[in-house]
């Protein structure tokens, strides 16, 4: 289904066919496949999916997670996952779960 | 954030893609076919069993996607029992298909082995001209699997070798595309080597048509705003910079056989190297890391000038290895495309040589002909 960004905090999200989201011990990172190519994550990309779409947790508890890992501040975690996931959109990568 | 993975390289290097050529029977015969001339003298193709036990040790390597060719890979028994192991390890299917053969039953098997994409090759946009390019009736055949792979959910890449006799077509495949729903569109400009070698006279398209199939590409892309994704591979020949070799030799990807013979590229058959490492002698690492074959052309210290001393070396890789022992005899020579190698005249005079031969009189890729070419 379509989403619009920003999106909601207690959204969930997954990911979209044809895309598949992994861990790649070869590489060390997480890793997002679709027909033909590759997208390697930096660390906190991954991160945030592998919260939103392994761990089904929502965009709120999302934040909540990686605001207490790294000890920060929600807010300015906040802005990081919108953007990341405004990035994520734009790929088609994701999709809202219902 | 994000790089884009397959274009960067890691030391020391993954072979994160990987292809298997499961067989090399095939229901088509075209006649720019990738494969080698020789096919007839394969012999002994890999057991279920052996494919496994390989993607087991090229997936511990790093390897992730995984290309199912052939000829045609539906016509490997146990294909699917293959891809559900590929896909238990972790890869990242796609099963590049001629589409003959595809059942409602054949599809579920796939679905349920877990393979995510498939690529399906059409010839050309109509029945007569596509079934005279492969050599028999398919054309309906392909329409068919078009629609039980977009039945069953699956991402659909349709594939075409463009040609002098159906790149003014162009339009028409995009239409195509279309209509039948595929995600991606690959428009891959016919590469000389092995069968399309011997074809190149009457495959060869003009600098017109290729600059009016660039001109359609684009205009279409800008109409389809991102609907169908288009990828356009461009012709070397036309250019005035080789394309760049796999991104570098043994540096990102294998071949795998359908007897179990390792190579860093598809064409790497018929390069002069006496060293022909086969999965059934040596681990795959070691084939990977060792070999003579993987080391012959890695890294910059194999060029020769122009290359050695050229600040594109790190972009193309100095061109394609098999063209340059095609074209020059030499493996280790500037591919001749390049328009700073002192042999470029040798791809200029064949742009030259051209001929106006119907589609009829090429030569197909079969196994007689293959014994034929074989013989001589
Ligand atoms: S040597 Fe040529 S055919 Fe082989 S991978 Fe490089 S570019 Fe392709
Ligand atoms: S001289 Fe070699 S490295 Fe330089 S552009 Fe030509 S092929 Fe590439």
């Amino acid at each position: 289904m379509e989403l619009n960004v920003p999106l909601p905090h207690d959204a969930f999200i997954q990911m979209a066919r044809p895309f598949r989201f992994q861990w790649e011990p070869a590489q060390d990172c997480f890793v997002i496949l679709y027909p033909e190519g590759m997208v390697k994550l930096n660390q906190a990309a991954g991160l945030i999916l592998n919260l939103c779409c392994k761990h089904n947790q929502s965009l709120a508890q999302t934040v909540e997670s990686l605001a207490q890992d790294f000890g920060q501040e929600p807010q300015s975690i906040q802005d990081d996952v919108q953007e990341f996931l405004r990035i994520a959109h734009d790929n088609r990568w994701i999709e809202l779960r219902q | 954030m994000i790089t884009d993975g397959l274009n960067s390289g890691s030391k020391p290097p993954i072979p994160l893609w990987m292809l298997a050529e499961l067989t090399y029977k095939c229901p088509l015969q075209c006649p720019y076919c990738s494969n080698p001339l020789a096919i007839a003298q394969s012999r002994g193709e890999l057991s279920v069993d052996e494919w496994c036990d390989t993607l087991s040790q090229a997936r511990a390597l790093g390897a992730v996607q995984l290309g199912l060719s052939g000829g045609e890979p539906l016509l490997k028994g146990g294909v699917s029992q293959i891809i559900k192991h590929a896909t238990d390890l972790g890869f990242y299917t796609n099963l590049i298909t001629s589409g003959v053969g595809l059942t409602e039953k054949s599809i579920v098997a796939l679905k349920s082995a877990g393979l995510e994409h498939i690529q399906l090759s059409v010839q050309a946009p109509e029945e007569v001209l596509n079934d005279q390019i492969a050599g028999r009736k398919c054309f309906r055949e392909k329409l068919e699997a078009a629609a039980l792979i977009k039945k069953h959910g699956f991402a659909m890449v349709m594939n075409v070798v463009l040609h002098r006799h159906n790149i003014g077509r162009l339009g028409e495949l995009i239409e195509l595309a279309v209509h039948l729903k595929a995600d991606y569109l690959e428009l891959a400009n016919v590469q000389f080597d092995g069968w399309a070698y011997l074809n190149r006279k009457s495959l060869l398209p003009t600098r017109d048509q290729i600059d009016q199939a660039l001109a359609t590409t684009r205009e279409y892309e800008k109409r389809m705003q991102g609907r169908l994704k288009i990828f356009y591979v461009l012709p070397d020949y036309y250019s005035d910079r080789p394309k760049a070799c796999c991104n570098g030799w043994g540096s990102l990807s294998l071949v795998v056989s359908p007897s179990g013979f390792v190579m860093p590229c598809l064409g790497a058959h018929k390069l002069p190297i006496d060293d022909r490492p086969n999965i059934r002698d040596q681990s795959l690492g070691t084939i990977w890391r060792d070999s003579k074959l993987f080391n012959s052309f890695r890294g910059y210290d194999w060029m020769q000038e122009p290359c050695r001393s050229c600040p594109e070396k790190t972009k193309d890789f100095g061109g394609c290895r098999c063209q340059a022992f095609l074209l020059t005899g030499d493996a280790s020579q500037t591919d001749p495309v390049c328009a700073l190698s002192p042999k470029r005249s040798l791809v200029d005079t064949m742009l030259m040589e051209h001929e106006d031969v119907a589609v009829n009189q090429m030569v197909y890729r079969s196994l007689a002909e293959s014994v034929r070419q074989c013989d001589r």
